[in-house]
């Protein structure tokens, strides 16, 4: 007999004598909210399960694969008893429908393991939270502690839920947008109906082109031009025209950033600013490509999903560079707003920065980790400007064969999606991303939230190496920004493509031609195959589990033609799609503004200016977040993101050896201070690239093989003011990167990360991210920043000078000031030579580099992490006249600075090894632990325990 | 002299996991030869499980460690190999299970194996609630396990959000009596742990890794795949390079164990 098909739910929850971590995460974030009276929270996991099953086969299901035998127990029918006494209010959360829960594949593989049958699966988490919540806090406790409204329900009570919401079907209709003839106030208005994004000029292009062929766009059409016009895709302001002080800028990008690289020939870059990475030789058989991407409007509606979506989007990049890297270290930059930020300065509309930090930590945790791939190296940085904006930066390095590095489709070559399918998640993303977010943007953009599946993109990336390796394909991109239109648009510019997009597997029925042309869904890979070798590379995706379906096929026309179930709904000039955006123009001005200097005096005794520097929330320990990622797998690490005697001291650049048994290694590090550009975008730029290579510096990288990647986050470059500060910084990017020689090899930016509040708009401080990666000769001459042994020497390598402006320091005193850190381009290389030889003779026990808060946090850094004391004076420090102030030198963020140990007996090599740079003892490294400093008058200026420091620079971020 | 036997290894993987290649490595550190075998062309063919002497479940998020982890490859085991894995155990040959390989074994029952493929025990949510990546101290108990001799303590890391070692006191007490418990938690000086992070989930009497009663079938949470290379140890830089890494020898022990066993 045929067992009928039902809907069970089943409940599971922990045993009240073991500790429930996610109900406890739950009470956490309710103790953010100061609510009185919640005592505990318990979750219970609920899954709703579809399918031809039978009371003994569903117990079987909860009790063998649902429910942990030892720690949990369940309820397979109605809901299960409460696991602790006492009155409590219960919630339901569920994702909406159609969004995306790794979870419900999982539990269907399971039950289809058992030799059952389960059609379909809604998982759900329901809190019993215990105290008695008004109805007005318990709604607050929902809205602010347990789920987020962008992709998800809550259902207050023990109510039911529906199992499997039906989505409505879709019944084709060719739509075509009437362009033809209208009013330039129409157009502007079809763009913004549209969320094309496309101002009045390129709208009128557009209407110009369609005026040519005498017909209205089709809808699909139209969405596909605006995503491949979009700022995220074609960064049309950067190689737009400006007009800068008196003259025009012809392609900003082209004139600074890759000019430099051009003008630099270094014959190690391999390809740079062509495909989806960069890429640098690495050995005779392996090269390297690293990409760092943004995803902050994303992840300002949903941390979670946005910032793993945003890692998940990064590793698809040198994925989808030359012929496909194996992706082998994730790198992080954040930006919140302070975590203390009372509730009241959090503006409508926007997350608080403690949940949205809490959510993209976590976001970037559970897709890094579930990758396998080590997350070894990052910065956090807070300022009150980023509350409606946070930046999340991901940044992947992949390790590829030198043969695999060229790509190409041939005309006759299929089209085949590789990976997840497509839903109506990610609509919008190109273009949403580059708009203003407002306190709508939570409701009217919940459409371009999503969440990843890195399971998914696993198997993806296990099997693509696989058929990579066997060169069943010729060509390959990711599906990101602008989906299949983007992806399938730039394979096929050259050649033309033909689309059938009732092919394209779909999550779930009811989406439109057009939905499922620009959806970006995650986890997919477009390849090109020949003929011939498409029964070779299905097996290998059908082995592992991975869907692949040939959706269409290049062609030699130049055209892009798409059709739904045979009808035409497209037919595009490729020529017109890459070649037709308008040159945009736009006015840039820059003014150098005057800031209030602090007119502080000198003080005895800096060591509790110290303690409140080392643990302000720039400078104070990560490790929160760092323990959280994985920053081991693959086997590969050499030095970690913690260092030091006990392990927690604050490394410089991260160090992996990524092929095994071979010494040869590769630094990873970033540079990043938002407070320069307050002051002068110029020495922003300049400061972030000094900062980038003297951490690879510090560890032993050969200065002569660094490569390295832009990112500018920016506010509204409409705005003049805006994008001239965007030309200052892209300027000395030209600069510093032509005297360091170091290339840059790949870039991106985000612009318009504002948020609008009425008629106010908070923009964030201009943000550049420079990100760096060089070449360790041999990893066994690397060198860490913890302090080694008692008795040796401590050198500061570099020349401090006045320049407190936008310093920690300041912003202690509660200032900005006006003269902040400058690059000296011609002392700079030289000290970075010296250096690097001096370590790559073994001259150096460990070295720092001077970042935040100057030589006197770098050394205590360096103190505490090594468990040992220091006996310095400011006096020798080398500096001109007019610095004449403990403070100035302990504080100062001069750059290309180093604090470097030495053993007793090298010293004298190590001197000659640095002649002609700027260089002095400044003191020693001592058995007591205590950090002392003696000021330029002689007398005691800083005397604290490193316990002490190390506690002031650790607490602040213990969660 | 006659040539050193030839000790074949299978590296099982399947969707998520991501240990798979260092664990590999290891092995062939250790004089072993490996394949990496995705778990679905065993289904296909269990019998090729047969040519290998030790089957190793390496780290990871096997299906992403939905429901909880390792549960669905555990279930996957039980269900469509477990025939395999049965006359895999009969033949002694041996297992290892490291990090989510371990979880993996304990789900489906195959440890302790006190009981024919019976959850005894668990692990789930270190006490602090998060995911935790550091290096801890291990001492080697005077257990009956191939893997791992009496004394040889070890320094490695974890990498986890569920290593918490859960059962009833009568299973802890059986393991203890049948010297089924093979790596404890300890202080720097390999003496007991004094809590967290000596012992960092919270696991019970500091179990990090247990056994079989036959002490072929060997799970532990830390990772001795991750220090092999003398670069791996946290401190090298100011504890200077030491021969190797501490866990090579897990490797080199089943390696030997293989070939002295014949």
């Amino acid at each position: 007999m045929k067992t009928p098909t039902r809907e069970w739910r089943i409940e599971v929850a922990v045993r009240p004598e073991y500790p429930d971590p996610d109900g406890h995460g739950a009470l956490d974030s309710i103790a953010d909210l100061h609510i009185a009276g919640i005592k505990d929270v318990r979750l219970v996991n609920v899954y709703l399960i579809t399918g031809p099953l039978t009371p003994p086969q569903i117990e079987r299901v909860a009790s063998k694969l649902l429910a942990d035998p030892v720690t949990q127990y369940y309820a397979a029918r109605g809901p299960i008893a409460p696991p602790l006494k006492g009155r409590h209010a219960v919630a339901q959360v569920f994702r909406k429908p159609g969004v995306m829960d790794p979870v419900e594949a999982s539990v269907r593989k399971g039950i289809a393991d058992m030799g059952l049958r389960a059609d379909a699966v809604r998982t759900g988490r329901k809190f019993l939270i215990y105290g008695a919540p008004t109805k007005t806090e318990l709604r607050l406790i929902c809205d602010e502690a347990l789920h987020n409204a962008a992709i998800e329900d809550v259902f207050i009570g023990d109510v039911e839920i529906p199992h499997s919401p039906a989505a409505p079907e879709y019944k084709f209709q060719r739509r075509e947008v009437a362009l033809l003839g209208v009013s330039d106030a129409r157009l502007m208005q079809i763009s913004k109906e549209w969320t094309l994004s496309l101002n009045l000029e390129e709208m009128r292009a557009v209407q110009r082109h369609f005026a040519e062929q005498e017909r209205n766009p089709t809808d699909v059409e139209l969405e596909s031009i605006a995503q491949t016009w979009s700022e995220h895709c074609v960064h049309k302001t950067l190689r737009g025209k400006i007009e800068f002080e008196g003259r025009v800028i012809d392609n900003l990008l082209k004139t600074t950033i890759f000019a430099a690289t051009a003008e630099m020939k270094k014959p190690w870059c391999v390809s740079v600013f062509r495909d989806n990475a960069g890429v640098i030789r690495f050995d005779a058989r392996h090269n390297v490509c690293f990409k760092v991407e943004t995803h902050n409007h994303p992840s300002a509606i949903e941390p979670y999903g946005g910032a793993g979506t945003g890692i998940g989007g990064v590793i698809r990049d040198p994925l989808g560079t030359g012929l496909g890297a194996k992706p082998i270290l994730n790198t992080d930059v954040f930006c919140f707003g302070p975590p203390d930020l009372p509730l009241n300065r959090v503006p409508p509309g926007a997350l608080h920065p403690k949940r949205v930090m809490k959510g993209v930590v976590a976001g970037v945790r559970d897709y890094g980790n579930r990758m396998g791939i080590p997350t070894a190296n990052g910065a956090v940085l807070f300022d009150e400007r980023y509350v409606g904006n946070p930046l999340v930066y991901c940044g992947n390095v992949g390790l590829i064969p030198r043969d695999k590095c060229r790509k190409g489709a041939r005309s006759g070559d299929l089209v085949l999606v590789v990976g997840g399918r497509t839903g109506r998640d990610g609509i919008h993303g190109a273009t949403f991303s580059s708009v203003e977010l407002t306190e709508e943007s939570e409701v009217v953009s919940s459409g371009a939230v999503q969440i990843g599946n890195a399971i998914e993109e696993k198997r993806v990336t296990d099997t693509i190496l696989q058929a990579r390796d066997k060169g069943l394909y010729t060509c390959i991109t990711d599906c990101g920004a602008g989906g299949l239109s983007s992806a399938v648009g730039e394979m096929g510019a050259e050649l033309g493509a033909e689309v059938h997009l009732d092919r394209v597997p779909l999550k779930y029925q009811g989406l439109s031609y057009a939905e499922i042309w620009i959806s970006e869904a995650q986890e997919r890979m477009v390849l090109s195959v020949p003929p011939k070798n498409l029964k070779a590379i299905m097996k290998i995706f059908r082995g592992e589990n991975v869907e692949a379906t040939v959706i269409g096929r290049f062609m030699r026309d130049r055209r892009l033609r798409l059709f739904y179930h045979g009808h035409p709904v497209a037919d595009l000039s490729m020529d017109f799609l890459h070649e037709g955006v308008p040159r945009l123009v736009r006015r840039a001005t820059w003014q150098k503004q005057s800031h209030l200097e602090p007119k502080a005096k000198e003080r005895a005794e800096y060591g509790a200016v110290l303690q409140a520097l080392l643990g302000a929330w720039n400078i104070c320990s990560k490790e929160w977040i760092i323990r959280q990622y994985d920053h081991e797998v693959q086997g590969a690490s050499v030095l970690k993101p913690l260092v030091g005697a006990a392990n927690d001291g604050p490394g410089d650049a991260a160090v992996i050896a990524p092929v095994y048994g071979s010494r040869r290694g590769l630094a990873v590090a970033n540079g990043i201070n938002p407070r320069y550009g307050d002051i002068d975008p110029y020495a922003m730029a300049a400061s972030a690239i000094d900062e980038a290579v003297r951490q690879i510096i510090s560890v032993g990288g050969a200065p002569d093989r660094i490569a390295l990647l832009d990112n500018f986050c920016w506010g509204n470059t409409d705005k003049p003011d805006r994008l001239g500060s965007l030309v200052k910084a892209a300027q000395a990017c030209y600069d510093i990167a032509k005297a360091y020689g170091t290339p840059f090899i790949s870039g991106k930016d985000s612009l318009n990360n504002e948020f609008r509040v009425g008629d106010r708009t908070i923009a964030i401080p201009p943000t550049l991210l420079i990100s760096a990666i060089g070449i360790v000769e041999d990893v066994r001459r690397c060198v860490s920043m913890d302090a080694k042994r008692a008795g040796n020497i401590l050198y500061i390598v570099g020349t401090t000078y006045a320049e407190l402006g936008g310093s920690h320091y300041y912003a202690h005193l509660g200032y900005l000031g006006n003269a902040c850190p400058i690059v000296r381009p011609t002392e700079a290389p030289a000290t970075f030579r010296a250096l690097a030889a001096a370590i790559a003779r073994g001259l150096v026990r460990a070295c720092h580099d001077c970042s935040e808060g100057g030589l006197a946090v770098a050394a205590a850094e360096m103190a505490f992490a090594g468990g040992l004391g220091m006996d310095l004076y400011t006096m020798t420090a080398p500096r001109p006249a007019e610095v004449d102030r403990d403070d100035t030198i302990l504080f100062s963020e001069s750059n290309s600075r180093f604090l470097v140990e030495v053993e007793p007996e090298r010293t004298d090599a190590f001197e000659a090894a640095l002649k002609g740079v700027a260089c002095a003892p400044l003191g020693r490294i001592t058995a007591e632990p205590v950090f002392h400093v003696r000021g330029l008058k002689g007398r005691t200026i800083i005397r604290e325990n490193i316990a002490a420091l190390k506690e002031a620079w650790q607490k602040t971020l213990r969660w | 002299m006659s040539r050193a036997r030839e000790v074949r290894v299978c590296v099982l993987r399947t969707a998520g996991t991501n240990c798979d290649y260092e664990t590999a490595y290891a092995f062939e550190k250790a004089g072993a030869r490996v394949e990496r075998l995705h778990v679905n062309r065993l289904a296909e063919k269990p019998a090729a499980l047969d040519r290998f002497h030790i089957l190793a479940l390496p780290g990871g998020f096997s299906y992403g460690d939905d429901i909880a982890s390792g549960k669905v490859l555990a279930n996957e085991l039980r269900h469509r190999l477990e025939e395999a894995i049965r006359r895999f155990q009969r033949d002694g040959r041996l297992m290892i299970g490291i990090c989510n390989g371990f979880q993996v074994l304990v789900k489906a029952g195959l440890l302790p194996g006190l009981k024919d493929m019976q959850t005894q025990a668990t692990l789930t949510n270190n006490d602090r609630g998060r995911f935790d990546d550091r290096w801890i101290n291990l001492r080697a108990e005077d257990s009956v396990c191939a893997f791992l001799r009496p004394g040889e303590n070890l320094y490695l890391p974890i990498a986890h959000g569920e290593g918490k070692f859960v059962a009833d006191k009568t299973v802890l007490a059986e393991l203890r009596t049948r010297r089924m418990v093979v790596v404890r938690y300890a202080a720097p000086d390999y003496g007991p742990a004094r809590g967290f992070p000596e012992n960092p989930n919270g696991s019970l009497d500091d179990i990090a890794g247990i056994c079989d009663p036959t002490g072929r079938i060997f799970g532990l949470m830390p990772h001795p795949e991750r220090h092999v290379e003398p670069t791996h140890h946290p401190r090298w830089t100011r504890e200077g390079l030491q021969a190797e890494g501490d866990g090579l020898k897990v490797f080199r022990n089943a390696v030997s164990f293989v070939r002295r066993d014949g």
